[in-house]
């Protein structure tokens, strides 16, 4: 089918970021981003197009931003090596230059000072807090095209839009990926727990869920 | 359609069906708002068998989460089982061999069957006749003794690995297979001639019970609750996976939405799975049932993954995501019943009570399923 047709619209609506994902590896055609206040604007297109929904679920990235953080961090290590070592060469073929008798003591204070500097500013880069990821997934009865639609949003105020109006299977996916995750559907009609007890006040596919 | 005479009082009741109800089969509770006879509100409440598969998930390994594929729908496990073993291999890149592809295709024929089977039955028997159960039952029990023979089980199959299969099928299996082609043949006639063509269960189902294609599109229903509706949606052919490209079969459409619309669906999906299975028989090769380079710790790469199938209720997909380690992140299991269930509160509004479960009935909802 034309993927310009259903691309064009989405990538009208602000925000959104559409990739193109290699079907035969990883199962879906279309990866949609968007922010949570744009949501509705992709989900009514998708809708006017005529997709069907298939899921509503959420991924926990807990732990993602301390991965990054430390990947970062081992990357910046790293390059502060690297130049520490460049450093630590050139001192040595300027002081075996200079003269042979000097003790290695400078060199080591040498070394040292290049480190600090550029690791200051890569620090506030990550963010603190990790992520809740919203999936949407829609596909077509005619032709084959399936679309996943994300939304991230911060773990302490997960809250995102919600689409029942749009599409009415929401009311229940809503209500199960808020009874496994917490996330907060503003606008919901009837937000009670749909598969857990009706006072389960925990959510267990969170990762830092323990029983 | 769906109209009923305005109620000078505007008194209602609230009427609970389940959550044992044997209308239900199994643990479904619908409460329904009535006025007299006619249902105002129908709302179905979940969760009475909950077991939290997903998160099963998460703390086990991508092999030991195959036997809970096949306690989610107890009646086809072995589409479960498939669509389990195809995403993994999707994800880590094995080849499966020929020979266990056919063998995939004929126990997961066999099973769609045995499922519509019990369906049949237990329909009939919701609608008040007691003897096709017996008649379904008896050809149902030839399928589970077949896969008894290979997969070990009678429900809740584990027969799929990643990159094959479990074990051969042998001559007999064959041979029994075969026997069973024939003898349900022989048996659809006379399915017909004693249901389908029934006065009193066209009575029931024609005309009653409208699940529109626009309602489907809307709430997501997919298998033979869209198919029924107009919808020509099958995984099969759709989102061709395994090797059902290779066979000639049709796939039902009927186009009037009703509950008579649903359950010839299904029952033409028999003789089609029928054709199926004895094509994959004819054209069986030989060879090993199972991939040589499976890794034992098996670490798909990083990122997420869809796939899935059509099982006899719909379209089942898997959203997995690998964080490269040998547990999922994350597994996400979208079961066909759910969405279709959904329909229910919107389709049964103003219906009387006995077709509401007749729609109910035709929707062919298997709850471990549903709550997961």
């Amino acid at each position: 089918m034309d993927t310009d047709a259903i691309t064009r619209p989405l990538e009208a609506v602000p925000t959104t970021a559409v990739k193109t994902v290699d079907y035969k590896a990883r199962g879906f055609h279309l990866e949609v981003s968007v922010s949570p206040q744009h949501l509705r604007d992709v989900v009514t297109v998708l809708d006017r197009t005529g997709f069907f929904i298939e899921t509503i679920t959420g991924v926990d990235w807990l732990g993602e931003k301390a991965a990054l953080r430390k990947e970062a961090e081992a990357a910046a290590a790293a390059k502060a090596k690297a130049a520490a070592a460049k450093a630590a060469k050139a001192a040595e073929e300027a002081s075996a230059e200079v003269s042979t008798e000097e003790s290695p003591a400078p060199k080591a204070e040498k070394a040292p000072a290049p480190v600090a500097a550029p690791e200051a500013p890569k620090q506030p880069e990550v963010p603190q807090t990790d992520d809740l990821e919203a999936v949407y997934d829609f596909n077509r009865y005619d032709t084959l095209f399936r679309v996943a639609v994300r939304v991230r949003v911060p773990r302490d105020t997960p809250e995102i839009p919600t689409i029942s109006e749009i599409y009415p299977a929401a009311h229940w996916h809503e209500r199960e990926a808020r009874d496994f995750f917490g996330f907060t559907f503003a606008g919901h009609p009837y937000m009670v727990p749909l598969l857990l007890p009706e006072d389960a006040d925990f959510h267990p596919l969170r990762k830092d869920f323990t029983a | 359609m769906n109209a009923f005479a305005p109620n000078p009082t505007n008194e209602t009741f609230v009427l609970n069906l389940g959550p044992q109800h044997p209308a239900t089969h199994g643990v479904l509770r619908i409460k329904l708002v009535m006025d007299g006879e006619y249902v105002v509100e129908a709302e179905p409440v979940l969760g009475y068998i909950h077991r939290m598969h997903e998160k099963m998930g998460e703390n086990r390994t991508w092999a030991q989460f195959m036997p809970n594929t096949g306690r989610m729908d107890y009646l086809h496990a072995l589409a479960y089982n498939h669509n389990f073993a195809c995403i993994v291999e999707r994800a880590a890149g094995i080849e499966v061999p020929e020979r266990a592809e056919f063998i995939r295709v004929i126990t997961s024929e066999l099973n769609r069957i045995s499922s519509h089977l019990l369906w049949f039955g237990a329909f009939i028997l919701d609608l008040g006749g007691f003897s096709p159960l017996l008649y379904a039952f008896d050809d149902r029990e030839q399928i589970l003794d077949l896969l008894e023979t290979v997969t070990g089980s009678r429900l809740t199959y584990c027969y799929f690995r990643f990159g094959g299969v479990y074990n051969d099928i042998d001559e007999n299996f064959e041979a029994g297979a075969r026997a069973f082609v024939a003898r349900m043949r022989e048996r659809m006639p006379m399915y017909h001639a004693l249901v389908t063509k029934n006065i009193i269960l066209m009575k029931r189902l024609t005309d009653i019970g409208h699940v529109p294609a626009e309602m489907c599109r809307k709430y997501g229903a997919t298998g033979p609750v869209a198919r029924g509706a107009g919808i020509d949606f099958d995984v099969r052919k759709h989102e061709p996976f395994s090797i059902y490209p290779r066979f000639d079969f049709d796939i039902p459409v009927y186009h009037e939405a009703d509950s008579m619309a649903r359950y010839m669906v299904r029952m033409d999906e028999i003789e089609q799975s029928l054709r199926i299975i004895e094509q994959a028989l004819g054209a069986m090769p030989e060879g090993p049932v199972m991939a040589e380079k499976v890794p034992k710790t098996l670490k798909p790469p990083k990122g997420d993954y869809y796939h899935a199938v059509e099982t006899a209720r719909g379209s089942f997909g898997i959203r997995a995501v690998s964080d490269g380690t040998n547990t999922p992140w994350r597994l996400k299991l979208r079961t066909p019943s759910y969405s279709n269930l959904i329909v229910f509160g919107e389709a049964a509004r103003g219906m009387l009570l006995p077709d509401a479960l007749a729609l109910l009935g035709s929707l062919d909802l298997v709850i471990p399923e549903i709550d997961r």
